[in-house]
């Protein structure tokens, strides 16, 4: 006889676990749709969606059963499978980072101590490095696929520019590992809680950061990958109803999930601001202070996804041998000195000035 | 049967059966998905002898950087079934010859294989954490990892005297 030696709590845990912050991540990502409407009209001078619900409140429920509803369209000449996968890769890719982003310290339920984090490995770094490099395939297989010469431009341009993001998104977080000298970001939450938040360490290395993470979100300026007035609309032309909905989709969750790392690795992730989260999570009980630190994540999070959005409307669009120029001439060059310089610091720090 | 095994088993049948699929489907664009998916699951294998850094290497280089090339090239070459021109008989026939000597050499090869003494470590060992694995490449093996990378620079400086030929 077989016996199945599984921990059933632990799956469960984990599964409760996985569901909330996906429902979470589902959420935030829907009302991001929303926002980006109201924060466009206010830059705008204008009000924004205001029908559905008191203030337009309703409306990303309203463009949901929209999209679900429409006729849901596949080209004949298309490959029928592929064009099927293409938006499912793209949304599942963008969802899998959240496994490793430590969303608040424990909570303590009937006894049972539970991290809030799905997976704490210790080459999170590294993973969300592949998780990343994944992204491509979403792009470029639904792009391929539709059959159509723009959305294979398109679907090109997307695929080149995220890669050449990649590298100088790589080092410029090299630079950051050798100062905390952990891959594992809940690590790295943990140091930056005790002492001064990554940010004022690197302030270079997270510019250059930020500036890859738009470009792997394909977000203005770097959207070219949909640029309507050169391609038509872009890699999902031919897609309709839910299928370029959850194209649509995935660059808003992929934005919630860039800006929770940007907060995690160089600003502090769930730790409160100037006060002590451990003498305040004896006065209030770790429960509490589990709540708050997700709250105060929650709020740079906020502030991230704002600030993608106010570039969006304030910045146009950059040609495309500009885009691969700043990429390979301006922000590699300048990740590589950022990261000799740091190289240097940590070097000194540890061995004493050495003339 | 713990949890381990049921992956590894898992594992095996998925690496296999994409590892087949590769060869066996018509159309090249699946060929390469699914040597993306036969990478996955060594990954995970990779993963069960806890050598993290080897799995996640193998798969942001492998699967990340190198296949999105190979489909690159592919998808802007545009193989169709119809249009790609029919093997030459006697070509399958070598193919299947050298294959056949290649299975020979590894049913050899693995016969005296000693299998009963070197069980491989599942969830122990921790050579293949970071920590470790950059311990031993800069401390014991230094001058072959830094002699390697002398290698992928003269590579990178072939490929742009390449791309500088017009």
């Amino acid at each position: 006889m077989i016996n199945l030696a599984i921990d059933l709590a632990f799956i469960l845990e984990k599964l409760v676990l996985i569901a909330v912050i996906i429902v979470i991540s589902l959420l935030v990502a829907l009302y991001t749709t929303f926002g980006e409407r109201k924060v466009a009209g206010y830059i705008q001078d204008r009000y924004g969606p205001n029908r559905a619900g008191p203030g337009g409140i309703f409306q990303p429920f309203a463009d949901g059963i929209k999209l679900f509803m429409k006729e849901d369209v596949i080209p004949s000449s298309s490959n029928r499978f592929l064009f099927i996968l293409g938006p499912g890769i793209a949304m599942t890719m963008a969802m899998l980072t959240s496994a490793v982003i430590p969303w608040g310290n424990e909570i303590t339920i009937a006894g049972r101590t539970i991290s809030l984090q799905i997976a704490d490995i210790n080459i999170g770094i590294l993973y969300v490095f592949g998780v990343v490099s994944m992204g491509v395939y979403g792009i470029m297989i639904g792009g391929w696929a539709s059959n159509n010469k723009f959305s294979l431009l398109a679907a090109l341009r997307g695929a080149s520019q995220m890669i050449s993001y990649e590298l100088a998104m790589g080092l410029s977080i090299i630079a950051l590992l050798m100062l905390t000298g952990s891959l594992s970001l809940k690590t790295i939450v943990d140091q930056q809680s005790t002492g001064w938040w990554n940010f004022f360490y690197q302030p270079l290395g997270f510019l250059i950061f930020l500036i890859c993470a738009f470009a792997e979100c394909n977000r203005t300026p770097f959207d070219l990958p949909e640029a309507e007035s050169e391609l038509n609309q872009g890699y999902h032309q031919e897609y309709s109803s839910m299928k370029l909905g959850f194209y649509l989709f995935a660059e808003y969750v992929n934005m919630f999930i860039s800006s929770a790392l940007m907060s995690t690795l160089y600003f502090g992730g769930y730790d409160i601001p100037f006060v002590n989260d451990a003498s305040m999570g004896q006065s209030i009980g770790t429960n509490w202070l589990a709540v708050l630190q997700a709250v105060s994540l929650f709020a740079k999070v906020g502030f991230f996804l704002f600030f993608f959005m106010w570039v969006r409307w304030t910045i146009p669009r950059f040609r495309y041998d500009q885009l691969m120029k700043l990429g390979w001439k301006g922000l590699i060059p300048l990740a590589l000195f950022n990261m000799v310089i740091t190289g240097l610091i940590v070097l000194i720090k540890e061995n004493g000035w050495p003339f | 049967m713990s949890i381990t095994q049921i992956l590894f088993w898992f594992l095996t049948v998925m690496a296999i059966g994409s590892a087949l699929m590769v060869i066996t489907s018509r159309n090249p664009v699946y060929s390469v998905l699914f040597l993306i998916a036969t990478f996955f699951a060594i990954s995970g294998h990779y993963i069960l002898l806890n050598a993290q850094f080897l799995a996640i290497v193998n798969l942001i280089v492998y699967a990340g950087a190198i296949m999105v090339l190979f489909l690159f090239v592919i998808m802007l070459m545009n193989l169709n079934t119809e249009t790609e021109p029919q093997k030459n008989k006697w070509l399958k026939f070598a193919g299947t010859i050298a294959g056949g000597c290649l299975l020979l050499v590894m049913v050899a090869a693995l016969r005296d294989a000693d299998t009963k003494t070197t069980t491989a470590l599942m969830k122990e060992g921790d050579i293949g954490l970071v920590q470790n694995l950059g311990k031993t490449l800069f401390k014991e093996y230094v001058v072959p990892f830094e002699i390697s990378s002398v290698l992928f620079l003269s590579a990178m400086v072939g490929a742009v005297v390449l791309g500088k030929k017009d």
